[in-house]
């Protein structure tokens, strides 16, 4: 679809610029239990990088379902280079504001959206829906591998986006990086024609990240994608998070405030459909500007 | 259930036996049924050996002559080469179910994904209504309204004059038979595919939609191909009616048994043929007589065997189904 | 697609190479065009059947002939009404529906409750998945050879030199509880299953043996689904001719046969709807189309209407098994 010539690029003004930040935790003492998270031991986090790019931006998101208004009038930026982290409480809408930066709640009928999402300038709105969620990936909760072969899985979206159907040979190289980019290649390097659901559940975890990854998006969303894995798993699946980010934007929902710890960059803090706190990461968890964040962070609800 | 008070209350034991019994009533009918069938026929079988199942000869003239035997039991006549019309059954029940595969998987993917929401509401019971419908006012519009105009307007005079010396070309034929069969048998497919496609599981199809797969590639790559076992088993179920339809296809196919030759072109489609199942309507009269009889309950025991196996087909066929937990 | 407009800070990471990417390719638009156009067939056809049916039944549909017996005449005007058919529809559809219903549902609630050894109850199952792909006409055929054995010549009339006819409305009746008996069996297993386990278990808890508990409660909570089967069985034995055609005697009037009253009209011959439409097509020995489109108008409208009651139903009520 055409799209209208876009508006210049609004910046959202947050707190604090963007700096270079130590991977140190602040620690400043304060009320909550921002000390709980420091005395943790957490992953050494790579330097953030320099004025990352705002690919995503929402102004003013407002989602509701019926009469239940799931989602209030959020604004976010979603930047390269960045891990985008959404927390809060269950029923806070942070799955509904994933599912909308990839319009999946077009599939639910009393869905209605009010606010915009931008994806590189383009209103979401007036991109052609298929188009967009090339640009935009998801990787859900449960793992969903299609009932196929690895390699099936991986080319799935290659194949769907070509024009002719392209040959097996031309799939290979761009399906063996997107499984090395996502942690898997070694260990099904030997049959990548094995069926899919015979693997274990962080390995299919890993599986839909590298079909994600295949098409070369944009955006990675990630709907709490660890919440049905074991901790070994999970671990390999955060450095991946970790990785990635140097060439995707990263949103991740996420109900486990100790991950968001350790993967994120910045952080958003949402209850009741609304954003109540957004940040770097040190900042919510070590000295966050509004109570209710400090609760919930502390963990006086959840 | 009065009588309870008069009897001493049954005891579990003595229920299970007696439930038992009647459920078992349906196995000693179908063994019953296979034994019987089976038995009648075998003398037409044992007269003609494997040539009962081979070609040569016209059929409708066999039949009248094994008709018009002598009475003395050691002159009874059966020789009898049905390939017309098992050629004929075979036929018009492949035909039938291609077409209505094709026709069937399309309509339900219509239904469950592309149809407006109100032509939904409207296409469902529209389905239903079509599968409710009785076979014989199929036949009726077929021979009042199909055949006449397949006879008067289809078939030109020299097509006609072309087979005249094989074969009469009225409108009763293998296309009106054909496309009659086809309506009848696709709307109890189309339930079955309509079921199993709304049972994908709904992580596939969000899935694949969050790849950026349109909502047509979603469909065809995820969900009809997870839909197979129950297409297979639509497939199987529609074959076994379609076997077994005997009165619209005696309305409509015509009732010379004749093999049509698909040498002939076009022409194929308009020459007459009957199959097993409308051979046996139309020679019911005649199974007084004994070597006909046999015959007859020959063909029977054909469509019998055929359905046993088909029987079993779409069992196993349905099995995968189970997976899934689709209503068959 | 606009690319965002840098910052004036340099980025580091540049955005991954974007592979175009078409959204509806030609073979796509013709699979969904094909899917409409399948769908649009599906309502031309049905709306084209139903349409032809109601005008050409009304055009010849006149109460008389609901009311007046058929007689066998070669002068059109003369040969009568449809009321023997129609009494000889209903009166099979109750006979078959009668035999059929315990049969069925005691079959099914055996295959639930019961069910043991498992390879009887797979048989059984197998069974009614056998007599339901059986095709009607080998049914009947069927039918006419255990009917004609001296065994049953009480069900029908024997002619001089003890040939047993075999074919009354009781061996039809009987024929035409096969085509019932997989329908109310499916729905009465359907709606026996989706009672939950915790009924059954508070049954028992108060003592009730199984077969009580199946008496009293779960059969009367099944009463819809037993209910929808009966009626779709009763439509399926409404609509068949091939058993009507060979195990009724194809009488234009009902033949009774005997000396006992009620009885007699079961053991003698008859026809129904669907027999008489045959008969009147070009395809029978009649030669009377428009009695054909009446009869087969009234036997639509029958069908159809059951259909729609068993639909209004099972829409309404659904029991709730816990608050």
């Amino acid at each position: 679809m055409e799209s209208l010539i876009p508006p210049p690029i609004r910046r959202i003004v947050v707190e604090d610029p963007p700096t270079v930040v130590s991977g140190a935790p602040v620690h400043k003492p304060g009320n909550g239990s921002p000390a709980a998270f420091a005395t943790i031991a957490h992953r050494q986090r790579p330097a953030r990088l320099v004025a990352p790019a705002e690919r995503m931006t929402l102004e003013r998101l407002s989602v509701t379902y019926g009469q239940k208004k799931a989602v209030d009038s959020v604004s976010l930026p979603v930047r390269q280079g960045e891990v985008l982290a959404l927390i809060g409480p269950s029923g806070c809408g942070k799955t509904t504001l994933l599912r909308t930066l990839n319009r999946l709640t077009d599939f639910t009928a009393t869905a209605r959206r009010d606010g915009r999402v931008l994806l590189d300038g383009a209103d979401v709105d007036l991109l052609d829906v298929t188009e967009l969620r090339r640009r935009v990936s998801m990787v859900f909760q449960q793992p969903n591998p299609f009932p196929m072969s690895i390699f099936d899985n991986v080319a799935y979206a290659l194949r769907e986006q070509a024009q002719r159907r392209p040959r097996r040979a031309v799939l290979e190289p761009a399906v063996v990086d997107a499984l090395q980019r996502a942690g898997l290649h070694d260990e099904v390097a030997e049959d990548l024609d094995h069926a899919a659901l015979r693997l274990s559940g962080g390995q299919q975890q890993r599986l839909c990240i590298a079909r994600a990854l295949a098409a070369q998006p944009e955006v990675l969303l990630l709907d709490e994608p660890c919440s049905a894995l074991d901790p070994r798993s999970t671990e390999i699946i955060e450095e991946l998070i970790v990785e990635l980010r140097k060439e995707v934007a990263v949103v991740i929902v996420t109900h486990n405030l100790q991950q968001a710890y350790r993967v994120a960059d910045q952080v958003a803090f949402m209850y009741l459909g609304e954003l109540v706190e957004y940040g770097p990461v040190d900042q919510v968890f070590g000295s966050p500007r509004a109570q209710r964040t400090r609760d919930y962070v502390g963990g006086a609800f959840g | 259930m009065a009588l309870a008070g008069l009897t001493r209350p049954w005891t579990d034991r003595r229920a299970e036996r007696t439930l038992g019994a009647v459920a078992s009533i349906v196995l000693v009918l179908i063994a019953t049924m296979v034994v019987f069938v089976l038995a009648k026929a075998w003398p037409s079988f044992a007269h003609n050996g494997l040539r009962w199942f081979g070609g040569g000869g016209n059929v409708d003239d066999q039949l009248k002559a094994i008709f018009n035997s002598p009475a003395d039991p050691n002159k009874y006549i059966y020789t009898l080469h049905a390939w017309p019309l098992l050629y004929g059954t075979a036929l018009t029940t492949f035909l039938a179910v291609g077409a209505g595969l094709v026709f069937a998987t399309l309509a339900a993917i219509f239904i469950v994904e592309f149809a407006p929401p109100r032509a939904r509401a409207v296409l469902e019971p529209v389905v239903r209504l079509l599968a409710a419908v009785p076979s014989v006012i199929y036949g009726l519009i077929g021979i009042l309204v199909l055949v006449k105009f397949v006879g008067e307007h289809l078939i030109s005079e020299g097509r006609k004059a072309s087979v005249i010396y094989v074969i009469q070309l009225s409108g009763s034929s293998l296309l009106v038979a054909v496309v009659i069969l086809t309506v009848m048998i696709t709307p109890i497919m189309i339930a079955i595919i309509v079921d199993a496609l709304r049972s994908v599981p709904r992580g596939w199809v969000e899935g694949s939609a969050a790849l950026g797969a349109n909502r047509w590639r979603t469909m065809w790559t995820i969900s009809v191909r997870v839909a197979r076992p129950a297409i297979v088993a639509a497939a199987v179920l529609a074959t076994a009616r379609a076997l077994g339809e005997a009165i619209m296809l005696s309305m409509v196919s015509g009732s010379v048994g004749f093999a049509p030759n698909p040498l002939d072109g076009l022409t194929f489609f308009f020459e007459p043929t009957r199959p097993l199942a409308a051979t046996i309507v139309d020679n019911a009269e005649g199974l007084s007589v004994k070597p006909f009889g046999q015959t007859i309950y020959a063909f029977a025991a054909v469509l019998l065997v055929s359905s046993l196996f088909l029987s079993l087909g779409g069992w196993a066929a349905k099995q995968p189904l189970k997976r899934y937990a689709v209503r068959t | 697609m606009a690319t965002a407009t840098p910052p004036s800070v340099p980025i580091h990471a540049t955005p991954p190479p974007r592979v175009v990417g078409v959204s509806w390719r030609r073979v796509d638009r013709v699979g969904v065009a094909l899917c409409w156009a399948a769908g649009l067939l599906l309502c031309a056809i049905a709306a084209a059947i139903v349409i032809f049916m109601l005008i050409q039944g009304l055009k010849y549909l006149k109460p008389s002939l609901l009311t007046s017996h058929p007689v066998s005449d070669t002068d059109q005007s003369k040969t009568g009404g449809f009321l023997d058919p129609l009494i000889g529809t209903l009166l099979l559809t109750v006979l078959g529906t009668l035999i059929a219903l315990p049969l069925g549902v005691v079959t099914a609630a055996w295959l639930t409750e019961y069910g043991r050894p498992a390879w009887f109850a797979r048989a059984v199952e197998s069974g009614i998945e056998i007599v339901a792909g059986t095709p009607s006409i080998v049914l009947a055929i069927f039918g006419l050879l255990i009917f004609q054995q001296h065994v049953f010549s009480f069900l029908s009339f024997t002619a001089q030199g003890n040939a047993v006819f075999g074919r009354s409305f009781l061996t039809a009746g009987s024929m035409m509880a096969l085509i019932a008996l997989p329908l109310i069996f499916g729905s009465t297993r359907e709606a026996l299953n989706a009672i939950p386990a915790h009924v059954r278990e508070a049954s028992y808890a108060l003592g009730k043996t199984k077969i009580a508990t199946i008496r009293r409660v779960l059969l009367p909570s099944a009463r819809t689904g037993i209910g929808t089967g009966t009626a779709l069985g009763m439509g399926r034995i409404a609509g068949d001719t091939a058993i009507v055609v060979i195990l009724l005697g194809a009488t234009l009037q009902l033949d009774p046969e005997g000396s006992i009253p009620a009885l007699r009209t079961l053991t003698g011959t008859g026809g129904t709807l669907t027999s008489y439409v045959y008969n009147n097509s070009p395809a029978g020995e009649g030669n009377a189309p428009q009695k054909a489109y009446a009869a087969a108008f009234v036997l639509l409208l029958m069908v159809l209407a059951l259909n729609f009651a068993i639909d209004a139903v099972a829409r309404g009520r659904r029991t709730r098994w816990s608050r």
